[in-house]
């Protein structure tokens, strides 16, 4: 579904301040693989899934998504497979616009937004029907700006709109670092439950082990930019919590 | 009493500019300072068709053209060169104060004996009443057109560029193009402001748009303050309360003439009457 052919990220080169973010980095993930990303502050994490999501672009090497070249293509054209929810609640949902607003948008994504009103009562009941499963009894404030929600609400939120429209890859960047521990839980459950009903192929960084122990089929040691480890189903069954606390030891 | 109609059917005349000063400010968080220079354009590209007696209804698609491609030339020097907004208004604005020169032949043009809208349709036999017909017509129209365009998906991609520009990314919106339609589109209302203030004044002249990106700023920033204060949320409610930012704001440029003020410290007064509206909700809050 992914694939990443010797990928190699620099930023500012030539300069003082010249970072080596991502040093060849190979990687294959298969159709509903759910790849926990761990490793240190600096070691390519996240620009390694900026560079899947198309926000930042690799300085040599190959990106293809679902066969399809796509090392060249913004963003914004990567949408047509990519969902992400981001580390701060803010950057994935617009605070001004209502809830239902920014689930229009979500609906839409893999799709041109036309001159034509997008919302009426067979959407809502639908985004009230979708909201209703998360239990927060958020249901009945669609017409509320999305800036008057908690954190954890907002991402829990941006996960469930990430599904609002065809999706194949979600990609979670830290999507509990701002949250209160039982807001993170609720928000790990629902991305996990997500991605096995809707079979995504799925990419998760965290700083959090037990999630990473928790969660996902393939785990990720990333270090200097390039992969430490690389553990399958099979074997990430087989791990136990303290083998990954002690890689960080 | 004359001031204070007067006061109205300007402010009504401003009330596009103030939708255009609304869109590029409140909806996209540009600070586009075009509007000095579209503006003037609209009224010299209306002054230019009228006295080579072009019919009227091509006069206001050349203005909104016109004042897209402005609005549109400044997104594309802000997005693709990746120059500061405030910059790229400036630039364009400096450019066009030529451009309207040497269309203009002259810094002025009078359009006294020339057909204009409100000497066309005849809604009322009293002028006065006839122009504040046509205006309100106008105006309703504008709002109608503007608050559908915020509702349909296109317009909530629009809000939301100028709100989270990762979010709408990653929900597949290229937001550099978003930000030239929208900057074409905040333009093109600032011309046909320029537009309707020519044929209302009944002229045109190469210095009637100098500051008057304030008077859309102060409308736009008493609207905004009414719109905290009732706690407003609804799109509708948002656009009228802007154009009635726009007649307001006319109204109080009428009472300090009407007391008596100098003429000449008007755009003083104005700047000041801004200051008073920016502060005082944070003077409030201090007291609290």
């Amino acid at each position: 579904m992914i694939s990443l052919q010797s990928i190699h990220k620099t930023f500012n080169p030539g300069q003082a301040n010249q970072v080596n973010a991502v040093n060849g980095v190979s990687l294959a993930i298969k159709p509903g693989e759910f790849v926990v990303i761990v490793g240190a502050n600096g070691s390519g994490k996240t620009t390694l899934l900026d560079m899947v999501a198309g926000s930042v672009f690799p300085t040599s090497g190959d990106i293809l998504v679902d066969g399809e070249d796509v090392t060249k293509l913004p963003d914004y054209r990567r949408s047509r497979w990519i969902a992400r929810v981001f580390q701060n609640p803010v950057s994935g949902t617009a605070s001004d616009l209502s809830i239902l607003d920014n689930f229009r948008l979500a609906a839409i994504r893999t799709k041109t937004k036309g001159l034509s009103i997008g919302i009426n009562d067979e959407f809502k009941k639908q985004v009230k029907e979708k909201i209703s499963t998360l239990g927060m009894a958020l249901e009945n404030k669609i017409d509320q700006p999305m800036g008057t929600l908690s954190g954890g609400q907002r991402q829990a939120l941006t996960l469930l709109m990430s599904v609002m429209d065809a999706c194949k890859i979600l990609l979670l960047d830290e999507p509990t670092a701002a949250l209160d521990p039982r807001s993170a839980d609720l928000v790990m459950r629902t991305a996990d439950k997500l991605i096995k009903d809707y079979r995504l192929t799925a990419m998760l960084i965290t700083h959090n082990l037990k999630d990473a122990y928790n969660y996902g089929n393939r785990l990720i040691l990333m270090g200097e930019g390039v992969i430490v480890k690389d553990i399958d189903a099979a074997n990430k069954f087989a791990l136990k919590q303290n083998d990954l606390f002690d890689w960080f030891g | 009493m004359d001031f204070y109609l007067t006061a109205l059917l300007q402010g009504l005349c401003f009330s596009a500019l103030a939708l255009g000063i609304y869109i590029s400010m409140k909806i996209f968080n540009i600070p586009d300072i075009t509007t000095d220079g579209s503006y003037t354009l609209g009224g010299v590209v209306t002054a230019i068709f009228l006295t080579h007696h072009q019919p009227g209804y091509i006069i206001l698609p050349a203005v909104i053209l016109a004042g897209g491609l402005a609005g549109a030339l400044t997104g594309i020097i802000h997005t693709k060169l990746k120059i500061n907004a405030l910059l790229a208004g400036i630039l364009v604005m400096t450019a066009l104060y030529s451009v309207n020169l040497s269309l203009m032949g002259r810094s002025n043009l009078p359009l006294i004996n020339v057909s204009s809208l409100f000497s066309v349709i005849t809604i009322s036999t009293d002028p006065n009443h006839n122009t504040f017909w046509i205006l309100a017509l106008f105006v309703v129209t504008i709002t109608l057109i503007i608050g559908y365009l915020l509702k349909t998906d296109f317009g909530i991609a629009m809000r939301a560029t100028g709100n989270s520009e990762s979010m709408i990314r990653s929900l597949g919106v290229n937001t550099d193009r978003m930000k030239i339609i929208g900057l074409a589109l905040a333009n093109a209302l600032t011309a046909v402001s320029g537009y309707l203030i020519s044929q209302f004044q009944g002229f045109t002249d190469i210095s009637m748009g100098i500051g008057i990106v304030i008077v859309g700023l102060g409308s736009v920033i008493i609207a905004e303050t009414l719109i905290n204060w009732f706690r407003i949320t609804t799109v509708w409610l948002s656009l009228i309360l802007v154009i009635a930012g726009a007649i307001i704001f006319q109204l109080v440029l009428a009472v300090t003439l009407d007391i008596g003020v100098d003429a000449n410290l008007l755009k003083l007064v104005t700047a000041a009457f801004v200051l008073v509206i920016v502060s005082l909700p944070r003077i409030t809050q201090r007291g609290k």
